[in-house]
């Protein structure tokens, strides 16, 4: 099947439904979901057919538009208007104002750097699309790029094109893709799997969440084109059962590209077949680890085990294995479309491309946002997140989750690359961004993400499964005041044993709170320690005598 | 069929030594009477890495690799007693003891003990962390074997002699983190397993206190471990 004959077929669908006068774009993905978007929708609907012009006009829903702060967002086509706290109640007003002049209270400034400043590859459908129906997709170059590479690429070549773009794994450490890729194509034997990962478990982050529940075909379309390259059939998305919506839009986008010969037995008329089935993650942090996600798929205990062999050469049930992130998977086909060089143009020498962000905590604009790296931390929060909010002084700002760091005000200016993050304490992770202002403890968020890493420990080894509940207890004792200088000490001997000595990145990236913000707040752990107070106001200090 | 064996030659603290292409660092550091210290491992079960006190540097990189299941390599530089090597040995053992009740003078392996003899042999002279303390049950409820969980150090041992040797997968871990736990079958009391067979190995490997045989006297209570090698080596022999 050419590009042309998969636009053909998705025309015949549309030819028989005109293109209607009105559009209103509801989004429906989790965030606005959960300050009742769907109501918006179904009132909407309503409103059209009591006016009878639900021919002419369109209530559709749509994948996440970023600025969750804002939601439940309506985007009215072609009017270009953007409504944003959108209730039930408004339905009657804006279907009244539709092609007129938009209703002021309600409008959503579209020309703010929250809007401007992003650049958008993986998010480029999200919002715009309707993620339960593949033709929107296929409307908008959906699968063309999967179609051309069955049609006129080797796998090599494909393999080249993704090396040439230098994109890099999304979900934190950054490993070359192409690198990734061309391992697994060497890789001996006939049985090979392709695993997307999507067991996000960072706290506060929600860009892989946003990109299956708004655009699923996307990932399915990166993974399709990534198992033709490396020689795989049979691939495994893993999701974590906390996302439902996520799980039920790739359920209906699976069943979609089945039917339309895109994923399955001969792909586009090929002899290429790839089918993809869903595992569900229960819940446990651990198995976003690759090793710890191959042995869930497997029905064994979500642990990791010691690499190498990696599981691109040694992976599930013993086959090569690759393993993506939903992000990279999602920047596969616009690179195949627009060529590597394209990519590669964007973005830093080391660090090519975009990265989605989701940016939550203290500033005005909390969303998901896509940025092209080398982007400063001052304009993602400042000039994207609009600033801290009620004129409080900024703080820090925590990437990476649990596993990354708190970075201080004298680094705004830094660009965002894997390299640079790293340089300061911290790491890109999978896109988590916290902002903390200066109402936030130091020692609080520290014992916050000691206290995530101490639950969510597998329990295998013994640096991560004792080091990381003796250092909670370390950060319990200085955070109730009762703690002396010397386990301070002990705290930071703690964090280099468990860094160096851990089995898997959990462990071995378990301490990075504690030593960013020992490294730049120090004397906030001291004031607990010796003054006995919280500068910040947030951890309970026992009462002084004569106070 | 007969592939030739490649040889690989490799340094470990200075001393030239060789070891076949599917040899770990550990089994050629043994061949060859360097010391490394292991808890999780045991000659005959799968390696696994947990307890990670045979953790070594090799020079070139950065990260330390644990002995029990890296493979040796042609020209690789191993350092298994470096100071560092050693302190991180020392803090692994204090966090084991801090982690549940190991008190030695009433513990029913009092000198026959592996983490014991390993605290004594790497020169732990205190516990630097505050002791946990937690409660935890014993099950005596086998009506040969006693499980006491305030001995136990999840090396895990145990779970793989059940599963790999003896094919009963009688053991397993649950929980999570600083809450893990070995469990009879689905967490039901070890005396209405019906899958353990009561063969003992369990008992046998455990390093510690953990799993014991009741009405023996202390004197008695030696592992018997033999029985290991020798089974692996009949199973290979069969294949």
């Amino acid at each position: 099947m050419t590009p042309e004959e998969l636009k053909r077929l998705v025309s015949q669908g549309e030819a028989e439904r005109p293109e209607p006068k009105h559009r209103i774009c509801v989004c429906v993905a989790a965030a606005c979901l959960s300050s009742n978007s769907d109501q918006v929708k179904q009132a909407l609907e309503n409103e059209l057919a009591a006016r009878g012009i639900a021919p002419e006009c369109e209530v559709k829903g749509v994948g996440c538009m970023g600025l969750c702060s804002a939601g439940p967002l309506v985007a009215v086509e072609p009017d270009g208007v953007t409504y944003q706290h959108v209730t039930s109640t408004d339905a009657a007003e804006i279907v009244e104002h539709l092609g007129q002049q938009p209703i002021e209270r309600l409008t959503c400034p579209t020309e703010t750097p929250f809007f401007t400043k992003q650049y958008k590859i993986v998010l480029e459908n999200s919002g715009i699309i309707d993620p339960e129906k593949i033709e929107d997709y296929i409307a908008r170059d959906g699968y063309t790029a999967l179609a051309r590479v069955l049609e006129d690429m080797s796998p090599q070549e494909v393999i080249d094109e993704i090396t040439r773009s230098g994109l890099r794994g999304r979900g934190g450490a950054g490993y070359p893709t192409g690198l990734k890729w061309s391992t697994v194509a060497k890789a001996g034997g006939t049985r090979k799997f392709v695993i997307c990962n999507a067991d996000e478990g960072d706290p506060g982050a929600f860009m892989d969440r946003s990109v299956l529940e708004s655009d699923p075909h996307r990932v399915l379309e990166g993974m399709a084109i990534a198992a033709y390259a490396v020689g795989a059939s049979q691939g495994y998305l893993y999701v974590r059962a906390e996302y439902p919506l996520a799980v039920k839009r790739l359920r209906t986008a699976i069943r979609q590209a089945e039917r339309l010969g895109l994923l399955g037995n001969n792909i586009c008329g090929t002899t290429f077949s790839f089918h993809v089935d869903i595992r569900l993650g229960a819940g446990a942090f651990v198995c976003g680890e690759e090793t710890a996600l191959i042995a869930s798929i497997e029905g064994k205990r979500g642990q990791p085990r010691p690499r190498p062999p990696y599981p691109a050469e040694y992976g599930l049930w013993g086959y090569p294995t690759l393993i993506n992130n939903v992000e990279t998977f999602a920047n596969v086909a616009p690179i195949i479309r627009n060529g590597g060089d394209w990519y590669a143009s964007i973005g830093t020498e080391k660090s090519k491309g975009t990265k989605v962000f989701a940016l939550a905590g203290a500033v005005k604009n909390t969303g998901l946002i896509e940025v092209p790296m080398g982007i400063t931390l001052r304009e993602i929060i400042f000039d994207i997140g609009g600033g801290i909010p009620g004129g409080r002084k900024f703080k820090a700002v925590q990437t990476g989750g649990p596993s990354g760091g708190c970075i201080p005000e004298q680094y705004m200016d830094m660009p965002v690359d894997y390299e640079s993050l790293a340089v300061v304490g911290s790491i890109m992770g999978s896109g988590g961004m916290i902002v903390m202002d200066e109402t936030s403890c130091m020692v609080d968020v520290a014992k916050f993400f000691m206290d995530f890493c101490m639950t969510e420990s597998c329990g295998k080894c013994v640096p991560c499964r004792v080091g990381t509940a003796q250092m909670y207890g370390i950060l319990q004792r200085i955070t109730s005041g009762e703690a002396t200088m010397s386990e301070l000490a002990l705290l930071e001997e703690l964090c280099d044993m468990v860094k160096y000595t851990s089995l898997c990145g959990l462990g071995q990236t378990a301490p990075n709170p504690v030593l960013s913000t020992l490294q730049y707040f120090r004397d906030e752990y001291i004031a607990h320690i010796v003054e006995k107070r919280c500068p910040a106001g947030v951890c309970q200090m026992p009462v002084r005598e004569g106070h | 069929m007969n592939q030739p064996v490649r040889v690989k030659t490799l340094k470990i603290d200075d001393r030239d030594v060789s070891g076949r292409e599917d040899e770990t660092i550990l089994e050629v550091a043994r061949q060859n009477g360097i010391f490394i210290p292991t808890l999780c491992h045991l000659d005959g079960l799968t390696s696994i890495g947990a307890c990670r006190l045979c953790l070594v540097e090799v020079k070139g990189v950065s990260r330390l690799l644990p002995a029990c299941v890296t493979r040796v390599e042609e020209g690789m530089e191993v350092y298994t007693q470096s100071e560092r090597l050693q302190k991180y040995r020392r803090m692994t053992l204090e966090l084991l003891f801090s982690e549940r009740n190991h008190i030695c003078s009433v513990c029913v392996v009092n000198g026959h003990c592996e983490l014991q003899s390993l605290a004594q042999t790497l020169g732990m002279t205190h516990v630097g962390v505050p002791y946990r303390f937690p409660r935890l049950p014993v099950d005596a409820s086998h009506e040969r074997f006693v499980v006491d969980h305030n001995r136990c150090i999840l090396c895990t041992r145990c779970v793989r002699v059940c599963d790999e040797i003896e094919g009963a997968h009688t053991w397993d871990v649950m929980g999570r983190g600083i809450d893990s736990r070995v469990i009879t079958d689905l967490s039901e009391p070890w005396g209405d397993s019906e899958t353990c067979t009561s063969c003992g190995k369990c008992v046998n490997v455990c390093p510690t206190g953990a799993l014991f045989e009741k009405g023996k006297p202390v004197a008695d209570r030696l592992k018997k471990r033999q029985f290991l090698p020798y089974l692996t080596m009949m199973r290979e022999e069969r294949r």
